[in-house]
């Protein structure tokens, strides 16, 4: 009888589960497995069922504190569908757009800057205790707050068209409930160019750290992969709206343009009895290979170009590197990032000069529905929102694919390449510890769907045997 | 010394929608209603990095926010930036996947990155039903949250921050 052992690294948080790691190993003690458990929000479809409609919008925003903005306006594009509004006036949807920009030029700068960075500019190998941001802050004191006033223009920008930094209202079906005011607008403005530098400046931090370092990255944590984004009808990179593309690791397309709406004919989840969190699948290959991966380096292998100029001229030097094919380096997430915080910027500045944002016509309305199905590209990567709306305007039923679900399964092959090569031995070690997050990190997983009280408890890693004894266990934070 | 410390924000962080973790914005909704003179008020779902730059503006800061231990019904502590160092201490670490920082860590960074010096405490009232998405507090951390906002009323109208913490610390906070 093989004797085969399980590795736990468990982050203990006060939501039960909160994340953690099983490798499991052959009597041989090669992994053989890999899994990260990943506790979604519970309980949402009872949260929602019974709301009405107009009120999901805003409601949503209550599944995460880290992605708020996104599941708003995919609410609200679903909700479209309800009222018939989804051919939105110019005013809305360039509303909409700057709302969305603004979020992901935000969120990714706090990725890089501040979750990331620290693995790049020290090392991955470098103690806790100075991998993290007050160690940025203390070595790179001029990059830090540079990384914070970033993240502070897209927070304004999206209260300024939210209407509150938090539980914003500014999207609603159909439409939008305000403009942007000229006031509003030149404040944004007077520092464009100053953001427009900075994001240039992060696309070479990571561009340079790839490149230089390409041989140690490339098999980091790297496989082969499908990839899936929505993409806009001439094939350019659409971060709010279009249809769905996907294609495989050697660039071959699976599907192209489908509309949304369909996805369910195209995509399929599997449950797996030990994961809350579902597995989704491209049908037409199955689960066993028709999983995908979604997010920065997903939508830079599928989009044809992107359609502002310096983020152009990055996404052509980034897919050089693998010869125009798809690129499959996990590390290769941070660079692709980068692209879209530049390309975020360049539409912010083109949005802000733009009078239509200054309009007043904000809704449409037309022939109601009672299914309504929203996608927006999050900055984590596709986000799925589904919803059925019975004829008393009461949501009767609905379904999310949150994009760190469309990316289950292409994290847990990135745990399992990461402890194949960094595993030895049955114990935990700091250097397994500190790869296993770089890889996970990578694809920026948003398990923050959870609370941050005072009292949080630290990273806990077990070392089980097969039938549950604890062999290895060290905690951290 | 008693200077009358002029600049406060008040910042309730958690999420409305996880039962108890809403305790800091309820507190920050509920003391905004009564318009105390030289006092913003602010919430958000965690705490996160820009809130350095935000804080930095103030002279003091109190953080409110729900409390998985600690004393009942709350207890007020000074939030202890100076174990973050630069360099060197594992409470300046985030975690691998968070993208939320600590009171601590925000006031650190306010102090490393804005030079800012602004005196910081938090207010922790206790929880006890986490998690699962519900909107409503559970009614013994109503109860909770009813002494904390006349605590936190009287506190942010005295602004005797040193004398609170003797009287209501939590030697485990911070």
């Amino acid at each position: 009888m093989s004797v085969a052992k399980r590795i736990v690294i468990e982050p203990v948080t006060r939501v039960e589960g909160h994340g953690k790691v099983t490798i499991l190993l052959d009597e041989n003690k090669k992994v053989i497995q890999a899994r990260l458990h990943v506790v979604e929000f519970r309980g949402f479809e009872r949260f929602i069922q019974g709301r009405p409609f107009w009120e999901v919008p805003v409601l949503v925003q209550r599944l995460c504190g880290i992605c708020p903005v996104s599941h708003h306006l995919a609410a609200a594009k679903a909700m479209d569908r309800i009222v018939g509004g989804e051919n939105l006036t110019p005013t809305a949807e360039k509303m909409r757009r700057l709302m969305h920009y603004g979020q992901m030029y935000q969120s990714h700068a706090l990725h890089f800057f501040h979750l990331a960075s620290p693995d790049l500019l020290f090392g991955f190998d470098a103690d806790v205790a100075i991998r993290n941001v007050i160690g940025v802050a203390g070595k790179f004191p001029d990059l830090a707050v540079q990384a914070v006033l970033m993240r502070k223009y897209g927070q304004e920008i999206i209260k300024a068209t939210a209407g509150k930094k938090i539980h914003g209202t500014g999207a609603i079906p159909g439409g939008v409930n305000k403009n942007l005011s000229i006031a509003e607008r030149d404040v944004f403005l007077k520092d464009v160019e100053q953001h427009l530098a900075w994001a240039k400046s992060a696309v070479k931090i990571a561009k340079d750290y790839t490149v230089q370092n390409l041989a140690m990255l490339a098999p980091f944590g790297s496989f082969e992969s499908n990839h899936m984004s929505l993409v806009r009808g001439d094939g350019a990179m659409d971060l709010y709206h279009g249809n769905l593309r996907a294609i495989d690791a050697q660039g071959e397309t699976i599907f192209d343009q489908v509309d949304y709406q369909h996805y369910v004919d195209f995509i399929a989840e599997e449950v797996r009895d030990w994961s809350y969190m579902k597995f989704p699948f491209i049908r037409s290959i199955g689960p066993e290979k028709g999983w995908y991966r979604v997010g920065p380096l997903a939508r830079l292998n599928t989009a044809t170009f992107i359609d502002t100029p310096l983020a152009e001229a990055e996404r052509k030097e980034f897919r050089a590197v693998t010869a125009g094919k798809p690129n499959n380096i996990t590390m290769a997430y941070h660079w692709s990032r980068m692209i879209e915080l530049l390309h975020s910027m360049e539409k912010i500045q083109e949005l802000l000069n733009d009078k239509d944002l200054q309009g007043t016509d904000l809704v449409v309305k037309g022939e109601r529905r009672e299914v309504g199905i929203g996608l927006i590209e999050a900055p984590r990567g596709t986000l799925f929102h589904h919803y059925k709306v019975d004829k008393n305007d009461l949501v009767t039923q609905a379904n999310l694919i949150v994009s760190t679900t469309n990316n289950n399964e292409p994290m847990n092959r990135a745990v399992a390449k990461v402890a194949q090569d960094h595993l030895q031995g049955v114990e935990i070690t700091e250097g397994l510890l500190n790869h296993v997050e770089v890889a996970i990190r990578a694809y920026d997983p948003c398990l923050s769907c959870a609370t941050h009280a005072l009292g949080q408890m630290p990273m806990e890693m077990t070392v089980l045997d097969q039938e549950g004894q604890i062999l290895d266990q060290k905690s951290r934070g | 010394m008693n200077r009358r410390i002029q600049r406060i924000l008040l910042y309730g962080f958690g999420n409305p929608a996880r039962g108890d973790d809403g305790l800091g914005p309820a507190l920050a909704a509920a003391i905004e209603e009564l318009d105390i003179p030289d006092l913003a008020v602010d919430a958000n779902y965690q705490l996160t990095v820009e809130d350095a730059a935000e804080i930095a503006g103030y002279d003091a800061v109190v953080f409110a926010d729900a409390a998985t231990q600690g004393p009942t019904p709350f207890w007020f502590s000074r939030v202890d930036d100076t174990a973050v160092k630069r360099v060197g201490n594992t409470i300046g670490s985030i975690g691998w996947t968070s993208h939320s920082v600590s009171p601590a860590q925000v006031v650190a960074l306010a102090r490393d990155l804005f030079a800012s010096k602004v005196a910081a405490y938090a207010l922790g009232i206790r929880g006890y039903k986490f998690g699962d998405l519900d909107e409503a507090l559970s009614l013994r951390a109503m109860d909770n949250l009813s002494y904390a906002v006349t605590f936190a009323r009287r506190a942010l109208v005295e602004r005797q921050f040193e004398h609170y913490v003797q009287e209501f610390g939590h030697p485990a906070a911070g």
